[in-house]
């Protein structure tokens, strides 16, 4: 299986996705730089690290999402691979238009950093195969803009198409605003295309894989499973 | 020719920057204040021959990058 990982100028958990990719997700993992080009032939998962690509100027992933690198990766989705945006690789996503909505300044006005749980709303496929609706994953978030934000006709096609992945929750898994770290709309943490083979999630999967949680490695275990030829 | 491009946040969006502004003004000795937003200025020049053109040109910076029509609304002055 073989991963790769986008470095945009100011990206900064590539590194991390590096690392969680090739030690827990058994994946050969190769790097490219925003600017360049190169084929995705043989490729199977294409990452979008977290971090503050163009220095957040003018909006979140917005400059990002104009580089070259992403043409590849559009035309990437298009074909059906899979493509994953953690944080500010979620804004990008957002900004490409390869997933619907925007990530907005949290409600707060403040940087948040800290862990959070999650509910899993929905079952299977790439990112959430060996996982059981309303079972609960905590991992850490880091960020001043990820307030999702969507229009009610939208939220209604999210919903009805089964794309919301993750809402924010308590432990036992119960959603509610009080559980909410940033405002987002309808408590979304993270959501798929209708395709389901493009996922972005404002908190941090490949910061969970050791420690305080462990909870990241479903993810990259399901992947992994689906990837390999396992239940989908 | 110089252009000046103005964004805003759409109404159904919630703004915290402007939301926390309205207190900050009512806290400082201005009660009446009802609300405020905060937006974005853009000045560019450009070397277009025509207003026509720059318009043109704007209109599309603004589409493609300076304004994400998912939460934002655009408009924009030519000046020659």
């Amino acid at each position: 299986m073989k991963a790769a990982v986008i470095t945009f100028p100011g990206s900064n958990c590539d590194d991390d996705a590096f690392d969680t990719l090739r030690r827990f997700g058994g994946f050969e993992v190769q790097r490219i730089w925003h600017k360049d080009r190169p084929s995705l032939e043989g490729v199977n998962l294409v990452v979008l690290p977290g971090g503050f690509s163009y220095g957040d100027y003018l909006r979140c992933g917005a400059m990002a999402a104009l580089s070259p690198v992403m043409e590849e990766v559009k035309r990437f989705a298009e074909k059906g691979g899979l493509v994953l945006g953690i944080c500010n690789g979620f804004q990008i996503l957002c900004e490409s238009r390869l997933l619907p909505g925007t990530l907005t300044m949290n409600e707060s006005q403040k940087f948040i950093c800290k862990d959070v749980s999650m509910r899993v709303e929905k079952s299977g496929g790439a990112w959430a195969t060996g996982l059981q609706v309303g079972e609960v994953v905590s991992y850490p978030v880091a960020h001043g803009d990820g307030r999702y934000w969507i229009d009610e006709a939208g939220l209604g096609q999210l919903e009805h198409n089964g794309q919301v992945l993750l809402r924010y929750s308590d432990a036992s898994g119960k959603v509610a605003a009080d559980f909410n770290p940033n405002g987002s709309t309808a408590n979304i943490a993270g959501i798929c295309n209708e395709r389901g083979n493009v996922f972005g999630l404002m908190p941090h999967p490949e910061r969970a894989t050791e420690h305080r949680s462990q909870h990241g490695l479903k993810l990259w275990k399901s992947i992994q499973t689906v990837l390999t030829g396992g239940a989908a | 020719m110089k252009a000046r491009v103005t964004v805003f946040c759409k109404e159904a969006v919630f703004d915290p920057q402007g939301h926390t502004l309205a207190v900050s003004l009512r806290q400082v000795g201005f009660p009446g204040v009802k609300g405020t937003r905060v937006g974005k200025v853009i000045d560019i020049e450009l070397s277009s021959n025509s207003v026509a053109e720059a318009k043109a040109s704007v209109q599309q910076m603004c589409e493609k990058l300076l304004a994400n029509p998912v939460i934002e609304s655009f408009s924009y002055e030519i000046k020659e």
